[in-house]
């Protein structure tokens, strides 16, 4: 088995540690070793993605350095991985080992393809759910096919909620738009990042959704802002949280009809 | 910086009718569905697509070459080729053109270049009548607006709106506004100036260097009644036009119309080739900046673009901030990352008006990387030492805090702390912009590294 790091993004650790739990749990439940090093900094990307990628050097250089040990570092967000893989390396010229380090970011989804256990991940959750594709999920590490594109049908993050029973997935009209969401986006177009942000929330309740379920947080702590702000009847919840939840009920259920006999 | 624009600021007006922005996003994403529909009837789409990336990479490579095979061959047919290395030079030589002609009364067909090149405008001043007559360019060129969209350049008006322009502007009736009528009152209007015009100006999509040919795209047949009737004709084209051969139309005609509207192929491919007897076709093939930006190795693919607009319908903030917000003559995702390698103060603003989604990349005919060019713009502006700004100051000061676990726990807690004790009426105000619509996260009780250090603890202790 190989020695996972785990990386729980800075904004995880310090409003979502829910997140964080359930990520763990779920790799644990699975099989692996994980280690979570402690002290870990921000991957940068808020800064990168506001035209400073070299004020993040130092952030970069010490999240990095915390992981070179390990055969993976498996994190819930698809975003930050995506910008540690992608964006990093020109910051990092003269260092090939932290180089390679970035190199073995996964996003937990990724991370479960990746190791072919996709099936082994089985419980029970009741609810409707809108899976919100997130766009460096989606159209980065390609965990799905894009409507831009033409081809097959195909999303890692629904075949795993498809195998969990309980679960209803439905489906809204436009099946990728952004949230508008976006980093500092979210602030310096303040506007048009609510406008998207309500316009998907409205397709998603019009779908019938409950649950409003992404392997991004940060849109999703975007769309919990307007939620609660407009008292909508959505509630928002990583993928690893019912993930984690649906296998917890499995094995309560199994424990307790153990009890009974 | 004021004259920097703003796009912010004019997508908070665009968005001040939000029933207009609904109207305006569906408009646009119905043209975005169309084009889906039309795409996946094609087996080979995303081959299609690779090969004209992979035709238009390569004539990128090798394009003094294919630009002079194209002149030879165009000479030989008899069209005129002029160089213009710019917009001034180039609205000079049609100028002159016009002057020997003795022309005073244009019809234009839709181009984007002479957009760019503002040749409206300078030919107003010398005193020519200059006719648009693409419907869509009419109806901004009557209202005194540029266009807001490449393809559907009047898509930021209601019908309503085009029926009270008319009724102002060509006397239809008041509060007429039915589609056909307002089309017919046009087409009168434009037959008109038609049969009047003294010499025709039209744009290019494709000009094929083998063959000295070149290509004019439309749905209402205007550059072929505007080009077949005066003896006058002239072309302008960006020198990124060129391709190799005739056979690569064969890619770009199936690509252009599906992913523009998603027509099979535009109702009019009009082929030039040589002039008929008694006239003459002029050809003025310009820079303006292009050898600059092909110059520049991470944007030189913004060059493969064929003006198809699918960028624009598929962009959830072009959809909402409406074409004028850009203030720039190619608006949306394209134009943000052609705009700074012409004016890099002025549109400093555009590589951020976008969440880098990546849906104009995935959708983009020739495969540029849309949303990878527009956050390497982001790290140009962010350097470049004249644009420094407040935010530059917080965004080092950003990068010292993160890059110091000890002095960004010490904040995140602090800031947190403050989180929990301030009343929510202060936190959630308009000076702060993430509390003005929507709630802030509520802050848990610990953070997941003092679970998981308890976690530890309670299993070492079992």
């Amino acid at each position: 088995m190989p020695h996972i790091g785990l990386f729980i993004p800075c904004y995880i650790e310090q409003f979502y540690p829910q997140v964080g739990v359930a990520t763990y749990e779920l790799l644990k439940t699975l099989g692996y070793q994980i280690s979570f090093p402690l002290h870990q900094t921000c991957c940068g990307q808020p800064l990168a993605n506001s035209g400073y990628a070299c004020e993040s050097k130092k952030s970069v250089t010490q999240l990095l350095s915390r992981f070179e040990a390990y055969d993976y570092v498996v994190g819930p967000s698809a975003s930050c991985v995506y910008h540690i893989r992608q964006h990093t390396a020109s910051l990092l010229k003269d260092h090939k080992p932290l180089k390679n380090t970035a190199q073995k970011f996964l996003d937990l989804t990724e991370f479960i393809f990746s190791q072919n256990r996709q099936n082994d991940i089985q419980g029970f959750f009741d609810g409707r759910i809108a899976l919100h594709k997130s766009c460096h999920g989606l159209r980065r590490l390609k965990l799905g096919k894009c409507s831009e594109l033409m081809g097959k049908e195909e999303n890692q993050q629904a075949v795993l909620l498809q195998q969990i029973e309980g679960i209803e997935i439905v489906t809204p009209q436009r099946a990728d738009e952004c949230c508008g969401f976006g980093g500092t986006f979210a602030v310096t177009q303040e506007v048009l990042s609510t406008r998207m942000g309500m316009d998907r929330l409205q397709d998603y309740l019009n779908a019938g959704a409950e649950i409003l379920t992404s392997g991004d947080m940060s849109c999703l702590m975007h769309l919990d802002g307007l939620i609660k702000r407009n008292h909508l009847p959505l509630k928002t919840m990583h993928l690893a949280e019912i993930l984690y939840q649906a296998v917890q009920q499995k094995q309560s259920s199994v424990k307790s009809s153990a009890y009974v006999q | 910086m004021s004259n920097s624009i703003n796009h912010a600021r004019n997508a908070a007006q665009f968005n001040q009718d939000p029933q207009k922005v609904t109207w305006h996003d569906k408009a646009l994403w119905h043209v975005r569905e169309k084009r889906d529909s039309s795409a996946q009837q094609i087996q080979e789409w995303e081959t299609l697509r690779t090969l004209a990336s992979q035709i238009k990479a390569h004539t990128l490579s090798q394009l003094g070459d294919y630009l002079e095979l194209f002149e030879k061959q165009a000479l030989q047919n008899g069209i005129r080729v002029h160089w213009a290395a710019d917009a001034q030079e180039h609205n000079q030589i049609v100028y002159r053109l016009l002057q020997k002609h003795q022309v005073s009364k244009v019809v234009k067909s839709k181009s984007m270049l002479t957009e760019e090149c503002q040749l409206n405008t300078f030919l107003y001043q010398k005193g020519i009548q200059v006719t648009d007559t693409d419907l869509g360019e009419r109806i901004v060129q009557l209202a005194k607006e540029p266009p807001s969209h490449i393809v559907l350049p009047a898509i930021h008006k209601t019908r309503e709106e085009v029926g009270e322009l008319f009724h102002r502007t060509m006397q239809t009736e008041a509060g007429n506004s039915d589609p056909t009528y307002l089309t017919k009152a046009a087409r009168k209007d434009l037959r008109e100036k038609f049969l009047n015009a003294d010499a025709a100006i039209t744009g290019v999509n494709f000009a094929v260097a083998e063959t000295g040919e070149f290509v004019v795209c439309t749905n209402e047949g205007n550059v072929d009644l505007g080009a077949n009737l005066p003896n006058l004709h002239i072309a302008c084209m960006g020198i990124e036009k060129v391709i190799p051969e005739q056979k690569d139309l064969g890619v770009f005609l199936r690509l252009l119309a599906r992913s523009a509207t998603g027509q099979p192929i535009t109702t009019f491919s009009s082929h030039f080739k040589k002039p008929s007897k008694g006239r003459e076709i002029h050809l003025i093939l310009v820079d303006n900046g292009r050898s600059e930006q092909l110059n520049r190795e991470d944007f030189r693919s913004s060059l493969q673009c064929i003006r198809c607009g699918a960028c624009m319908n598929t962009c959830p903030i072009y959809r909402r901030s409406g074409g004028h917000s850009y203030e720039a003559t190619i608006p949306g995702p394209i134009g943000a990352i052609l705009s700074p390698g012409k004016d890099l103060k002025k549109y400093s603003q555009l590589p951020f008006a976008s969440t880098l989604c990546g849906a104009c990349s995935a959708v983009c005919p020739v495969k540029i990387d849309i949303d990878t060019q527009l956050y390497k713009w982001r790290q140009i502006i962010g350097k470049d030492k004249s644009l420094f700004t407040k935010k530059t100051l917080m965004m080092k000061i950003g990068g010292k805090m993160l890059g110091d676990y000890s002095l960004y726990h010490f904040t995140a807690q602090l800031g947190k702390r403050a989180l929990r004790l301030l009343p929510s009426w202060l936190i959630n105000n308009h000076f702060n912009a993430w509390g003005k619509s929507r709630e802030i996260p509520e802050v848990p009780v610990q953070t997941f590294s003092t679970w998981f250090k308890n976690q530890q603890h309670h299993e070492h202790k079992k």
